[in-house]
């Protein structure tokens, strides 16, 4: 085996195209271990780490492509590389909206698009501030995707926005909904009456595709980024967004959602939802306390409970998300009747980080010791790992869209005798993995087949994401996990609220009537 | 100037700068949107980068970098 590194200089692939490429690579006949990498510091630190930096690599700068390969002794690299050029030119062709024209900057952008009022930037953290700045300056709202970018940074532009009257959502956020159109990571829900603005990408999906499935619209969904009830930021986009719903004549509701926030940042944004004369339903996990209601302003504490709280405002009946089918019901009792089970430690994996969040408020509130790492830490306590933390993407895509590092997990997970529930998401929509039960479902054999070598049972419940017209077909992933032997509920709430049934071996609190058992 | 309300009144017209994956989704459900061909400022050199940046906000650059 020998280690070959090809530097294609000036050709710069986002991180999403260089997966989809290096998956490609591996797969090529006398190939073993490929990736297709930008040539940047960190990203030569990477491949040095994996063993597969050459010294042809060493010399390439951020705008060159490296293509690293482990090639077989009977392989030839020139038939490699040309699979490789032949791969970044059908890419090339198809990449990019269908249109020849690709304007080098945001100038031209706009020369090309002269109604433009919207600029979405998903490029490296650290440049991704001169860009935003760019667009503000030619008097565009900005949807800032990117992460990694400092705090400091993140204040000034918004307070910019702000003074111009412009929403900048973002650094970090993930997913927005205006007027149907999805941005980011977005499911396909209908258009309706409930307008909602969040500090939390994953929150904010998870209650638009739980109303879609009860029959309820969206007006508009508004990302405001993972930091903005920061006590440093305290909320200045998410009272805008507050502003422009209030505004706007299709919204009848407004749902507010957050990852913890500071007390500040809380205090103003329940200030201002206070004076809204329509209702709010406020989910800004980590509350303590039950649900309540003061005026027009509903306080609740997990993603489930603003969504219900929603259907009901609207007069609409619980939604079958809200039970267990008899089914999955009957898996859940086998599991925690079972003794293998009993006082072993749950496992969440979650690409999601605000529906981590909410499991890790859930499992502790239930009673659980529970553990909120970054990865890499094992430990005989219960476990909730937010995968997609800034940490793990720098230079890889978010793990929504590449499954690699968290099938790795799962596999891990069942190697070790002190697991037994490892809970996931799974959150389908634009822009995430095409099929990620694909990526799922082998990596869940395996690790069956790890724990059954060992003696052991493991359950896995899976929090499935998904509104019924997202183009991954909701059913179809659920089916297909449920059939690798999953246990698969809609409700993040419910699958954290299963986890620990199982693990406590007492169903007796989940939903949908007494113990079968 | 686009103001916060136009931007909820009327439907979205895109730049997109970064994943292309984003615009290949708007592009196939009919919303406006142009890809611009980014690459890292500068060569991805950082210090520049930086100078650029600050040239950007004195104002006394047309540039957009060497992009």
């Amino acid at each position: 085996m020998t280690v070959k590194n090809h530097v294609l200089k000036n050709l710069y692939r986002d991180s999403v195209a260089l997966m989809r490429l290096s998956l490609e690579i591996e797969c090529l006949e006398n190939v073993e271990q490929a990736t297709a990498i930008m040539g940047t510091d960190n990203n030569k630190d990477l491949l040095e780490q994996a063993g597969l930096l050459a010294d042809t690599g060493k010399s390439a700068t951020p705008n060159d492509l490296i293509i690293a390969f482990n090639l077989t002794p009977s392989g030839l690299e020139e038939t490699v590389m040309a699979s490789v050029q032949e791969r970044l030119t059908a890419a090339r062709q198809v990449a990019g909206g269908g249109t020849d024209y690709r304007p080098r900057s945001m100038d031209g952008a706009i020369q090309a698009l002269p109604q433009a009022n919207l600029a979405m930037i998903s490029v490296p953290g650290e440049y991704a501030v001169r860009e935003a700045q760019k667009a503000l300056d030619l008097g565009l709202n900005v949807l800032l995707f990117s992460d990694n970018v400092p705090l400091e940074d993140e204040v000034d532009l918004k307070q910019q926005a702000a003074n111009l009257g412009l929403l900048m959502m973002g650094p970090d956020c993930g997913t927005a909904i205006i007027n149907g159109a999805p941005l980011g990571f977005a499911n396909a829900v209908p258009s309706g009456r409930v307008g909602l603005v969040s500090a939390s990408g994953s929150g904010l999906q998870h209650v638009t595709c739980l109303l879609a499935e009860a029959g309820e619209g969206v007006s508009h969904a508004l990302g405001v980024g993972g930091r903005d009830l920061s006590a440093e930021v305290n909320g200045a986009m998410m009272l805008e967004g507050l502003r422009a719903l209030q505004d706007d004549s299709a919204t009848e509701i407004i749902v507010l959602i957050s990852k913890p926030p500071a007390q500040s940042a809380r205090d103003r944004v329940l200030e201002a939802a206070s004076r809204s004369d329509k209702p709010c339903v406020v989910a800004f996990l980590g509350e303590q306390g039950q649900p309540s209601s003061a005026g027009n302003v509903h306080m609740e504490q997990t993603l489930e409970g603003a969504a219900l709280r929603v259907l009901s405002l609207l007069g609409r009946e619980a939604p079958d998300w809200a039970a267990i089918d008899r089914a999955a019901r009957q898996q859940i009792e086998t599991l925690a009747t079972g003794p293998d089970l009993r006082r072993r430690s749950i496992r969440g994996l979650y690409s999601g980080g605000t529906m981590s969040y909410e499991s890790l408020f859930i499992l502790r509130d239930l009673g659980h010791q529970v553990d909120y790492v970054s990865g890499g830490v094992q430990s005989g306590r219960d476990t909730v790992i937010d995968m997609g933390d800034d940490r793990y993407t720098v230079g890889r895509p978010h793990p929504m869209i590449d499954y690699r590092a968290r099938c790795e997990a799962l596999v891990q997970e069942a190697g070790d005798p002190e697991v037994g529930v490892v809970l996931l998401d799974v959150i389908l929509g634009y822009g995430s993995h095409p099929d990620p039960a694909s990526e799922l479902v082998p990596a869940l054999l395996e690790a069956q087949a790890v724990a059954r070598k060992a003696g052991r049972q493991l359950a896995w419940v899976v929090a499935l994401c998904g509104s019924p017209d997202d183009p991954q077909n909701l059913d179809q992933q659920q089916k297909a996990l449920i059939d690798a032997g999953a246990i698969v509920v809609h409700s993040n709430a419910l699958a954290a609220r299963i986890a620990s049934a199982i693990s406590r071996s007492d169903t007796s609190a989940l939903p949908g009537g007494d113990s079968l058992g | 100037m686009a103001d916060k309300r136009d931007l909820l009144a009327a439907s979205p017209k895109v730049i997109n700068v970064g994943l292309e994956v984003f615009a290949d989704t708007l592009h196939e459900l009919g919303v406006p949107v142009v890809q611009v061909d980014w690459r890292p400022p500068a060569g991805g050199n950082r210090r520049l980068t930086e100078l650029l940046s600050r040239l950007d906000r004195s104002g006394d650059s047309n540039s957009q970098g060497p992009n």
